[in-house]
């Protein structure tokens, strides 16, 4: 060790500075915890890469899978690939946000997790706020490339208002997502319960939503499954808005089985999955942040 | 001043296994205090519940005057921990590892470049702050938890088995500066199972063993408590049962001996307490061949901190480590880390 430290580097404070205000103490450790994910990411870019390369491998494949088949099958006027980016958006958003509670579970494991938990932070849910914002950032990064190459494959590109709506359901999805996947992470015992629960609901899910094929198309009780997904509550309205110019809160957006919803109902019943999902997952916090 | 630490009767289980069951004791401001007994003794739950990582289910538990299950934030701002395991994120740099520290301590941006260039050249971290922990060793590992512990100048360092897995000449390295910490009015607990490490570093120490206390004061004190001189007997290699016992009756009569203990674990060796100062060895050699013992080794001594933690608990440390160690469930003791309530 330096044989010269100053004596005032090792001793303690001499008085208590005052506290900066819990909003401002908030702001901090979010930054601060936020960026480390982005640092991370910048360390180890395969995540993003594969996250960018998946969605367009989807795209191409399922495009020319269905290249011969009907046009008229999934909609007036509508080529399959049209039809499908919405899908594509929308289930790259829930993957990338189903994973979201991989890296607090790591941290878990690995003891990270007890540094900031011995922290004087001011709320604990800067953890889950940091976690948020960077699944968010990356489901934009997403969508944006998955727009951009479908409109190169002739899927056509929605306008600026149009633009602005799937950014809003993007985000409703992936919020209501992003904290499922956290509790997950504080409720399962370690990564491996975790990560089996990701891959057995992943993929069902994708099936169980419009992503592929319109509702018209499935079995009555594969109908209901859809009609229930919350996928399909982001799938169906950015849909809507690749088919049709011009579109507005009451557009007639999905044929339920029980009966037509249209575009505000749709985003109603996200956000409200996303206030489910948060109420849920209070209890599990509160119990693993005392 | 208040206490830096006061514990009194603190309670924790875990199901159905008591890991503390009844703990108290107090650390004065600007001492180092030691809390010494074999893994699995409840010293890391002990420290878990001290620096709020576990709400204890009874008892009392104060940081410099303030409750930790009450004003848990309040403790947070006025200690540092040390975990036993480092825990670092081998992507980062030593230097963002800090930053990230400095944030979630509410240390003011203008300030934190400072503090962190401050701790990084006290312990001799410059050269490797800009590297990725992933490259560290073990040493550096430390010394850069160290700084992680200290840069929001708190009045409690915590420290859980800090030297365990280093060499020797790192743990040379965190004892001096740990005593550095002390002569600059920082006052430190740490958790051990290592007699020099608590015998050398510590002002004050407990005696933890199966969660409880069994003693505590300072080495000269408890050194002092357990009287006399130690003898070390041994009548062969391995000794037979029926030799140990003709040996310790006849032991027992000589005036200046104490008590004899047949140390079973020790190949059934005897552990003699004599009268401080007596003359003892060459009347014990002369009462042994008069039986018609052998001596296979013979040493007296002043008594160590090891004696007094036979003369607490009944066993040796080292006996005592052992023991849990093959009683150790690893997986039972990682779900216990990952608790955090």
């Amino acid at each position: 060790m330096s044989q010269s430290i100053s004596p005032t580097a090792l001793a303690p404070k001499t008085v208590q500075a005052p506290e900066p205000g819990a909003v401002a103490e908030f702001i901090q450790e979010t930054l601060a915890l936020t960026q480390r994910l982005f640092i991370q990411l910048q360390r180890r870019p395969s995540t993003l890469v594969a996250g960018v390369i998946q969605p367009l491998m989807w795209l191409i494949l399922f495009g020319a899978l269905f290249t011969n088949a009907p046009q008229s099958l999934f909609g007036p006027e509508v080529h399959y690939g049209q039809f499908l980016a919405p899908g594509v958006i929308v289930f790259t958003a829930f993957s990338g946000a189903l994973n979201a509670g991989l890296p607090v579970m790591f941290d878990r494991e690995f003891g990270f997790l007890n540094r900031l938990l011995v922290a004087p932070l001011a709320s604990r849910y800067s953890i889950v706020a940091a976690s948020t914002i960077y699944i968010i950032s990356l489901a934009f990064v997403q969508t944006v490339v998955i727009i951009g190459a479908s409109a190169a494959l002739g899927a056509g590109l929605p306008n600026v208002v149009g633009l602005g709506a799937i950014a809003l359901i993007v985000l409703l999805i992936v919020l209501g997502v992003t904290a499922l996947s956290l509790g997950l992470a504080f409720a399962l015992p370690g990564h491996i319960e975790l990560i089996a629960v990701i891959f057995v609901t992943n993929l069902p899910l994708l099936f169980a939503s419009t992503a592929l094929a319109p509702l018209a198309f499935m079995a009555p009780w594969l109908q209901w499954l859809a009609a229930l997904n919350p996928l399909t509550y982001a799938i169906e309205p950015i849909r809507y808005i690749y088919f049709n110019t011009q579109w507005s809160l009451s557009s007639p957006v999905m044929a339920a089985p029980w009966g037509d919803l249209n575009f505000g109902v749709m985003l109603a019943v996200l956000l409200a999955f996303d206030i489910v999902v948060l109420l849920l997952i209070q209890p599990l916090l509160r119990r693993r942040f005392g | 001043m208040t206490a830096a630490v006061v514990i009194e009767h603190l309670q924790k289980r875990y199901g159905a296994i008591p890991a503390v069951q009844d703990i108290s004791f107090t650390v004065q401001r600007g001492e180092i205090f030691g809390l010494l007994g074999p893994n699995g003794a409840g010293k890391t739950t002990t420290i878990r519940c001290l620096c709020t990582l576990a709400k204890p289910d009874s008892g009392r538990v104060e940081v410099c005057g303030i409750s930790a299950v009450k004003q848990p934030k309040q403790v947070r701002r006025r200690l540092g921990y040390v975990a036993q395991e480092v825990a670092l994120d081998k992507v980062l740099t030593g230097r963002e590892l800090l930053n990230l520290q400095a944030a979630i301590y509410h240390i003011p941006r203008s300030r934190a470049q400072d503090r962190i260039q401050e701790l990084l050249e006290a312990l001799n971290l410059t050269d490797y702050a800009d590297q990725k922990t992933g490259t560290y060793s073990g040493g550096i590992r430390r010394r850069l938890d160290l700084a992680a512990g200290l840069l929001h100048q708190p009045d409690l360092l915590v420290l859980d088995e800090p030297t365990v897995g280093l060499d020797i000449e790192s743990r040379f390295v965190v004892w001096e500066f740990l005593r550095q910490l002390k002569a600059a009015g920082t006052t430190v607990l740490l958790t051990s199972h290592y007699l020099e490490e608590v015998d050398a570093l510590a002002d004050r120490l407990a005696i933890i063993d199966g969660g409880l206390v069994l003693a505590e004061g300072t080495p000269t004190q408890l050194k002092d408590q357990v009287g006399g001189d130690r003898i070390t007997l041994r009548l062969r290699e391995f000794t037979p049962d029926q030799e140990a016992q003709k040996a310790q009756h006849s032991l027992n009569a000589l005036p200046f001996v104490e008590t004899v203990i047949i140390n079973t674990a020790q190949g059934n060796s005897l552990n003699l307490v004599v009268q401080r100062g007596s003359n003892a060895l060459p009347q014990i050699q002369e009462t042994l061949t008069d039986i018609g013992l052998p001596i296979f080794s013979l040493a007296q001594s002043r008594p160590s901190l090891d004696d007094v933690y036979l003369a607490a608990t009944g066993r040796t440390l080292m006996d005592a480590e052992l023991a849990a160690t093959s009683k150790r469930d690893l997986k039972k003791e990682q779900k216990q880390a990952m608790k955090t309530a």
